[in-house]
């Protein structure tokens, strides 16, 4: 049985799956029912300030974008921290960190960008119990209009500012919640690790309109006919967080920067990605606040059992393995060469694969085998782009084929080489032929 | 007071008057909007879509589906009448489980087809229930055309003429509009008035002028009509009845299924449809099936088909085969009728024969069974008269296998005269067939009566 207990940066949960800050999280009643269900533990939702809590709208905070069947791909929000008393967080944190002392509570922070605000506001958090705590320098919206949430997290030096001040003050670990609404994921986190954070977690919200309700023209959510933009997350971000996380931790400025992965995780594939690409643990909310708590039950079981199948023995055996693969474009091998191959017994014959090839791609699907309706790839056409495999319905009913070394390639006359050749070297590369001269 | 099950012979009344209603409700009700929305997400969009090629009228089936899940169902409605201005009752009555649902891709995949016909019938009660009209008739070309039949394929002929700016004047024999529509099909398939309601969205075009009590061989012939009419298109169906060629067939008792079916589609008050104790149904198309379910559903205590072949050979769908079983029919294979027994001219029973195949032909083993019976009906296939083709002036168009001989675009061996739906050789005798026969008519006619289409 693969042991699937989470050691990150010093915090120990039962599992690596933690509930992220949000509303799931915003008092005890949700968080006893999550460490009910399994959760391995919690983000607290975001606490503020002393003094007079934020106001939420009192309209809708939701947007939504569906797949079929109104699947829910991707949910925006502009919902702010926690608009209950900071007194009132506090004691429910101290208690629940009392009754469930084997999960994580690690309680989200966002407060003006003054050192006296945090210096007031860390050992009341630490007096609690907490495990540590999360610096919101994400939020996008209605707090970052007041200097704070992604504010902060856009500009580096105020990340590096802030997180120095609360390792000055705090004994806990200090995990820095990075904003995506940036051109580089990379310097926020290169100024974390600066300021000396213990762990980076990504990808907070992105700056996002879901839709425009077409009898008013209002972006929706709509309050009172008029919409701002939000926080988008769900599955639809998913291949946006990934690759954020793969890009901190390859790089060589942050070397083993720990990484709390965030974005879209509904599965536990999800969370095995996110791992593999470097994070120590993952972050889950879309999921919850679509399904409930009890989601965390498959993600437990689809580990383990992928784990057992795998022979991988604990998370430190898959954390990080697919970063070693993550690389510039340029260091693809040009003479790996792939055909698509359709499972004529797995075919249904809906014919997509061919309409894309044909009308968006490169007219390499035939319509027609002997005579009948049925699809064929044609060798000498495909430039292996893997349109048709991803527009099937069926899985694993088109697949990619490597042609072996000493094979020709049809659409090139070219005989397969068993050399890895990349885009530095080669001939049509006008950098190549400077280097080489 | 009911009759009862149990009563002999054939009787009206034999169920709780409350039951009719319940018995004879839509036998698909339609989607609501959700139910919808769920279905027309499960389309694949398909290229070159099996279910658009297995559509008689070729519809955009995709297409349509798509407009349906975007919340279009008007630009949904307007794809199918663009193909089928009966898509309406298409959608009700085609057997959509050997056409479009057979060849859908989830029914390949899932063995779960994407629901066409019920989402067809979504789009398209919306349309009307908005009464909206898609079409505008083109400036008037000053021909007139006449059309014999308004059933499916004279409707869809007499439309398609007027939205091309003929005026059309269509011949009825029937005092109501719909043919087949109207006085065929099982009543839980279309129910609420339907076939009259689709009559007056069709004609609303404008331009279509229809007279009732008119029969071809007997108030006109194809000759007083070419020699009146710019062209002519006959659409008229099958008036005549296949004989049991049995013994004692016209005793008290032994029927036309097609009658009764008309008869239960025009009666006001259900319970006074009589019906027999025990019926025997003889034919193994969708008339058989639709007579003995029917039968079933006025209180009939005891309903079997007897088909002269096997399962495999029946007209009638396997879908619509489980229907009538589910139903409490029974359906027995491989016995043909030999002779009807009857008792003081009233019938009483069936002696029927079993039959074999013996080097792909049928023979009768000479092994018999007789079945008690107070009703049989006759559903063994229905004929073209075609004594009312030949108004006496030797103008009747060529036969092929009893049947108007037709072309590729419906034209008879007579010149100004075009046939379309059951009337003619090689067709499917199916709604949407007869469909689809019209409207290319129609395209057919326009084409030779104006200039490459140009008035």
């Amino acid at each position: 049985m693969a042991d699937i207990r989470n050691n990150f940066v010093g915090i120990k949960s039962p599992n690596p799956f933690w509930l992220a800050s949000a509303p799931p999280t915003d008092k005890a009643y949700n968080v006893v029912r999550a460490f009910q269900a399994g959760w391995g533990g919690v983000v607290w939702k975001t606490l503020g300030e002393e003094g007079p809590p934020v106001v939420n709208v009192n309209g809708p905070r939701y947007g939504a974008i569906y797949g079929a069947d109104r699947r829910l791909l991707g949910l925006n929000n502009i919902e702010l921290i926690t608009d209950r008393e900071l007194q009132t967080n506090l004691r429910e944190i101290k208690q629940v960190k009392k009754d469930w002392p084997d999960r994580a509570i690690v309680v989200s922070l966002m407060v003006p960008c003054e050192e006296e605000s945090w210096k007031a506001i860390l050992p009341v958090v630490e007096e609690t119990g907490a495990d540590g705590i999360e610096l919101n320098f994400g939020c996008p919206h209605g707090m970052s209009e007041r200097g704070m949430g992604s504010a902060v997290g856009q500009v580096p030096e105020y990340v590096e500012m802030v997180v120095r001040w609360c390792k000055a003050n705090t004994r806990m670990p200090v995990i820095t919640k990075l904003t995506p609404n940036i051109t580089d994921i990379r310097k926020p986190a290169r100024a974390a690790h600066a300021g000396g954070t213990d762990a980076v977690s990504l990808i907070n919200t992105i700056n996002s309109i879901t839709s425009v309700d077409l009898d008013n023209f209002a972006p929706q959510p709509t309050i009172d006919g008029k919409g701002t933009h939000g926080g988008y997350c769900g599955p639809a971000v998913k291949p946006i967080a990934m690759s954020m996380v793969s890009e901190i931790a390859r790089d060589a400025e942050t070397p083993g920067l720990p990484i709390s992965g965030i974005g879209g995780i509904t599965t536990w594939r999800d969370a095995a990605e996110f791992m593999a690409l470097g994070a120590g643990n993952v972050q889950v909310c879309t999921a919850a606040m679509t399904y409930g708590f009890k989601i965390v039950q498959e993600m437990i079981s689809g580990l383990s059992n992928w784990m057992d199948e795998k022979g991988h023995k604990s998370l430190d055996d898959i954390i990080g393995r697919a970063v070693p693969n993550v690389t510039d474009w340029q260091y693809l091998n040009l003479n790996y060469i792939t055909k698509a191959r359709i499972d004529q017994d797995l075919c249904i014959k809906c014919g997509r694969c061919y309409i894309a090839c044909e009308d968006t791609s490169h007219q390499a699907i035939a319509n027609t085998i002997d005579g009948q309706r049925g699809f064929e790839v044609i060798d000498a056409e495909c430039v292996a782009c893997n349109l048709c495999v991803d527009v099937c319905p069926v899985e694993g009913c088109i697949t990619m084929e490597e042609l072996q070394p000493g094979a020709v390639d049809e659409r090139t006359g070219k005989v397969v080489e068993a050399d890895y050749a990349n885009w530095t070297t080669h001939p049509n590369n006008p950098m190549a032929k400077v280097a080489a001269e | 007071m009911t009759t009862g099950q149990f009563k002999d012979g054939i009787a009206a009344g034999r169920l709780e008057p409350a039951r009719y209603a319940d018995n004879f409700s839509d036998l698909h009700p339609p989607l609501d909007d959700h139910e919808a929305l769920v279905e027309a997400d499960r389309c694949y969009f398909c290229y070159d879509a099996p279910c658009m090629q297995a559509c008689p009228t070729s519809i955009d089936i995709p297409m349509f589906i798509r407009e349906i899940a975007t919340g279009n169902p008007i630009g949904s409605a307007k794809t199918i009448f663009d193909q089928n201005i009966l898509g309406g009752m298409c959608a009700r009555v085609c057997p959509t489980e050997t056409l479009c649902e057979e060849v859908c891709v989830r029914e390949t995949a899932e063995g779960k087809p994407v629901q066409i016909g019920r989402l067809q019938r979504y789009a398209t009660d919306e349309a009307m229930r908005q009464g909206k009209q898609f079409y505008k008739r083109a400036e008037s070309t000053g021909r007139k055309i006449a059309v014999v039949g308004a059933g499916p394929a004279g409707l869809a002929c007499a439309h398609r003429l007027a939205v091309n700016g003929h005026d059309v004047v269509v011949l009825e024999a029937k005092p109501k509009a719909g043919g087949l529509n109207e006085y065929g099909i099982a009543a839980y398939k279309t129910v609420d008035g339907f076939a009259q309601a689709e009559v007056d969205y069709v004609t609303a075009i404008g331009g279509i002028e229809i007279r009732y009590g008119q029969a071809l061989g007997r108030d006109f012939s194809i000759a007083s009509l070419t020699g009146e009419y710019d062209a002519v298109f006959l659409g008229m169906g099958l008036a005549g009845v296949n004989a049991l060629r049995a013994g004692g067939e016209d005793a008290d008792g032994v029927e036309n299924a097609v009658e009764f079916i008309a008869g239960l589609r025009q009666a006001q008050d259900l319970s006074k449809m009589p019906v027999g104790r025990r019926v025997v149904v003889i034919g193994g198309g969708m008339t058989a099936i639709d007579a003995a379910i029917q039968s079933k559903l006025l209180g009939a205590e005891d309903v079997t088909i007897c088909y002269r072949r096997g399962k495999d050979r029946m007209n009638a769908s396997e879908y619509e085969q489980d229907l009538a079983t589910a139903n409490g029919v029974t359906i027995r294979h491989w016995l043909q009728p030999k002779k009807v027994v009857a008792e003081g001219g009233k019938v009483t029973g069936i002696e029927l024969e079993y039959t074999a195949e013996k080097d792909g032909k049928l023979i009768g083993t000479g092994e018999t069974l007789t079945l008690a019976a107070d009703q049989v009906f006759k559903a063994i296939g229905q004929t073209l008269e075609a004594g009312s083709l030949n108004g006496g002036d030797n103008t009747a168009p060529e036969l092929e296998g009893g049947r108007i001989r037709v072309d590729g675009e419906g034209r008879t061996s007579l010149a100004k005269v075009w046939a379309g739906g059951d009337c003619i050789a090689g067709g499917e005798d199916l709604t949407v067939s007869a469909v689809a026969h019209g409207r290319d008519a129609a395209e057919s006619i326009h084409r030779s009566l104006t200039s490459n289409g140009r008035a």
